[in-house]
């Protein structure tokens, strides 16, 4: 990134750096270093899959939902993640690139999208500990994101901000009421919380010293807080809240410390985090073939709707 | 309790509990993300309807609620049509069911919200907003993959050709219909196939789909609680939890 920095226009790029400084939002119009488009390329179309994907391990159990009310509130869930996917598609299209190609980068494995997707949801209480964490994590992240530099991701990030907090309240809702219930039912949960807990912190990526693309990132304010200061406001959230409703996070070292104002947690299984991006997780394979394989399957209908636009046209055009 | 009433508030409400699951299973598995989305709005739409259905099925009962009704019956206590439980083989089969069965909806709820029975009617009323939203979509995506391309056309035909067995249903008078419809309650069969046939032979003619003219088959029919092979399997998923841990809540 570094040398690619040294081929901008060194005025542009300090002018560039000023905006930035006095938080003034980069519009796409604007003029930006190649190097940034391309970190928010990566950034957004990353985040856009995963909402995408996101929906494949909640689909999983809205067909078993096991209320009317349970099996509604999953079907909005899952169908905001898909508004939240379009809203990142159009930011990250305002950079120049199309969806098409987005997606087809997603199918050939050039784009990644959150990893913590590759893990199986195998029981009712996954869909509260994906609620309660998943969406729990992202939202501390987001929340961050709504100041990021860039006016387009910003503002889809103040718009999904609003759902994301509904849903992690109705994640943490299924878990409560799994504790107040049986005892199958408050060990659902717990086990949903044991699986759960290690990859939802995986999220907010690796610690500050071995990110690619943290200092550049924050220097340019893509990124307003580090990986490091966001994982731990949720940690001093989130082990609160499993306390409240009888859960305990499968951590024996972890423990308040008044003198830091923080809890303290063991450190992450770095090996698993680097296993499953790099492919090696339970679901990886799965969740990438079934987007693939619904958008052969969509290859007709979308044929067929763009047939169909162009003989409308050319009916307009001899009218 | 009015047995008829119930039956027929049975009927109504699984025929959208039924459709609205099979548009849930098909969630992440659209041909875009838009289409995605606006599917699972329409399935929601239908769970709301069933919802609202199943709690006045269960205010007749008195014993059960709407939960219950959702998730614990048997088999032959489903009354939906064999239509909503088709499996969704693939998207043209999806919306040519869609199609099929938000015709009837609409016409069916235009003539259910001057019901003399007030709940039905109020149902209707509502559900009446979102169905006809339904109907416009899927009459567009008929259009369009009826006129699209020959791949598009061959395939939607091939559909309507197989689905349309089912469609008889819909317009078969039984004694519990013939009843509560001398009462003012339930619609009237021969208006609604008249019209059910007027808006589907219109968007085929757009669509350039030919309508089929097959024999009737020897159904014994969902709303009288025979249903096809399909069925088993969705109540199999459907009612897991409620099967496995009978009386958690959840």
């Amino acid at each position: 990134m570094a040398h690619e920095l040294e081929n901008e226009d060194p005025i542009k790029l300090a002018e560039f750096q000023a905006k930035i400084d006095a938080e003034i939002k980069i519009e796409p119009k604007d003029w930006m270093p190649e190097a940034y488009r391309q970190n928010l390329i990566r950034q957004i179309s990353q985040h856009a899959h995963s909402e995408v994907i996101g929906m494949q391990p909640e689909g999983n159990w809205v067909s078993r939902a096991p209320s009317l009310r349970s099996k509604k509130i999953l079907m909005a869930k899952i169908q905001d993640e898909a508004g939240h996917g379009l809203y990142l598609y159009c930011a990250a299209e305002t950079l120049g690139v199309s969806r098409d190609q987005y997606i087809q980068w997603l199918h050939e494995g050039k784009a990644k999208y959150a990893s913590v997707f590759n893990y199986p949801s195998p029981t009712w209480a996954d869909m509260g500990a994906i609620g309660w964490l998943v969406d729990g994590a992202a939202i501390v992240n987001q929340v961050s994101l709504q100041r990021t530099s860039y006016g387009p991701y910003a503002r889809a990030m103040v718009r999904i901000c609003m759902e994301e907090s509904f849903h992690q309240r109705q994640g943490y809702e299924i878990m409560a009421r799994l504790m107040e219930g049986s005892e199958a039912q408050r060990k659902m949960a717990q086990d949903a919380l044991d699986r759960w807990w290690w990859p939802s912190l995986m999220m907010f990526g690796p610690h500050d010293s071995d990110s690619a693309h943290s200092s550049q990132s924050m220097k340019w304010k893509i990124k307003r807080e580090s990986n490091d200061d966001l994982r731990q406001q949720f940690i001093d959230k989130t082990i609160p809240q499993a306390e409240l409703i009888g859960l305990k996070v499968p951590d024996e070292n972890a423990k308040w410390n008044a003198e830091t104002n923080h809890y303290e947690t063991s450190d992450i299984d770095w090996d698993e985090f680097w296993n499953v991006i790099k492919g090696n997780g339970p679901c990886n394979r799965h969740r990438l073939a079934h987007h693939i394989k619904a958008h052969k399957d969509g290859e007709w209908v979308r044929a067929a709707a763009q047939a169909f636009a162009m003989k409308q046209n050319n009916k307009l055009k001899i009218a | 309790m009015n047995t008829d009433l119930y039956k027929y508030t049975l009927r109504l409400a699984d025929n959208s509990l039924i459709l609205g699951h099979r548009l849930s299973e098909y969630i992440s598995c659209g041909p875009f993300l838009e289409e995605d989305l606006a599917l699972t709005n329409t399935g929601l739409d239908l769970l709301g309807q069933a919802e609202a259905l199943l709690k006045y099925a269960a205010e007749q009962n008195g014993t059960v609620d709407e939960d219950y009704l959702a998730f614990g019956r048997e088999e032959y206590e489903y009354a939906n049509f064999h239509l909503v439980e088709y499996p969704n083989e693939d998207y043209g089969y999806l919306i040519t069911r869609q199609f099929l069965m938000d015709v009837f909806n609409v016409v069916n709820y235009t003539l259910l919200k001057d019901s003399k029975d007030a709940m039905i009617a109020s149902i209707a009323a509502k559900s009446l907003k979102e169905v006809t939203y339904h109907l416009r979509r899927s009459s567009e995506w008929m259009i369009r993959l009826g006129d699209g391309t020959q791949e598009s056309h061959d395939k939607i035909q091939e559909c309507v050709n197989h689905l349309w067995m089912y469609t008889d249903e819909m317009f078969d008078l039984d004694e519990v219909h013939e009843r509560l419809q001398k009462e003012g309650i339930a619609s009237d069969l021969s208006v609604i196939k008249k019209q059910w046939h007027a808006k589907v032979d219109e968007v085929f003619e757009i669509a350039t789909i030919i309508k089929p003219e097959l024999p009737k088959y020897s159904l014994v029919y969902g709303k009288d609680g025979g249903h096809t092979d399909f069925m088993g399997y969705l109540l199999a998923e459907m009612q897991f939890l409620k099967n496995r841990f009978p009386k958690e809540v959840w």
